[in-house]
């Protein structure tokens, strides 16, 4: 019984000091808060790239980047690019900013649901002409 | 027994990369959930981190290989316009599928939502693999943090999910010659 009590005490102690050293390495949040709007930027651009594509057929034989592929290539290389460009240029802004994560989940949910709303055929396929 | 090299490279791209993202998701889930102080020991978290930042990492990068050979290799063949006055269109699935009344809606709904909503998965996996690596250890102590990238990860696997849904009926309705 006595061994018991002994290793619980070990195992607390050792678990104490790893949460003081863990809550003195506290993150700012805009990192994170960057990659998720980018995301959100990016799967919006590819949901707009797609629609406008549907609407537009000179735009979607810019869009032709890969002929064996077709205008699925600029659509993905576009809306990748904007992602990349995105994440790049919000990561150096926001690289030491904290507090951000609400409000960066809040668009990036929105931004991230009209991108699957705009790659939704249903919804794209409604703005091809006629 | 042999298979060609679209077969090839259509079973890297769906039973391999695809296959490979879908399955590592309940662990890595299983590890995002249970990375609590409260549960684990200061070596149990060590541990568990360095097996979350490893998995999350390859997860991504399969997401990303999964789309690219998905859009680059195996699709060009999938749309390939058969000669004119061709009547054999098994070696043209979209072609095959637009010449059969009953089968259209998986080229104009199927087809057409997977090829385009599963480049969102390696986007939301790239998110989750940034947060596991950035915030390492310290995601224990970030419930909020890891509430968020457990919602993200299941995002990516739902978007990842659909897509390889109609992959797998797609090809079950225009197989490969």
């Amino acid at each position: 019984m006595a061994v018991n009590t002994e290793r619980v005490d070990i195992i607390v102690a050792d678990r104490d000091v790893f949460a003081g050293d863990e809550a003195a390495m506290a993150k700012p949040d805009g990192p994170l808060a960057a990659v998720l709007l980018a995301a959100g930027i990016g799967s919006f651009a590819l949901g707009l790239i797609t629609t406008l594509a549907e609407a537009s057929s000179g735009f979607r034989d810019r869009l032709v980047l890969n002929a064996g592929v077709g205008p699925l290539s600029g659509k993905t290389i576009w809306a990748t690019v904007i992602f990349l460009v995105a994440w790049a240029v919000l990561a150096a802004r926001l690289r030491n900013r904290d507090g951000l994560l609400r409000s960066a989940t809040t668009i990036f949910v929105v931004l991230t649901v009209l991108g699957l709303l705009g790659t939704f055929p249903i919804f794209f396929q409604a703005f091809a002409p006629e | 027994m042999e298979l060609s090299n679209r077969e090839l490279w259509t079973l890297i791209h769906g039973m391999g990369l695809g296959a490979l993202f879908l399955l590592a998701f309940a662990g890595g889930l299983a590890g995002f959930y249970s990375l609590r102080p409260e549960w684990l020991t200061t070596a149990g978290i060590r541990e568990r981190i360095a097996r979350l930042d490893v998995g999350t990492v390859v997860m991504a990068v399969v997401a990303w290989l999964t789309v690219i050979t998905g859009t680059w290799v195996v699709y060009p063949w999938y749309r390939a316009r058969p000669p004119e006055g061709a009547t054999e269109l098994e070696a043209y699935p979209r072609y095959f599928l637009l010449a059969n009344e009953h089968l259209a809606g998986w080229h104009e709904f199927g087809m057409e939502w997977k090829e385009h909503v599963a480049w969102i998965a390696p986007y939301l996996a790239t998110v989750v693999a940034f947060g596991a690596v950035y915030y390492g250890r310290r995601l224990a102590y970030e419930p909020a943090v890891r509430r968020l990238l457990i919602w993200v990860f299941v995002a990516a696997f739902a978007v990842a999910g659909i897509a390889g849904l109609f992959g797998a009926l797609i090809t079950k309705a225009a197989p490969s010659p």
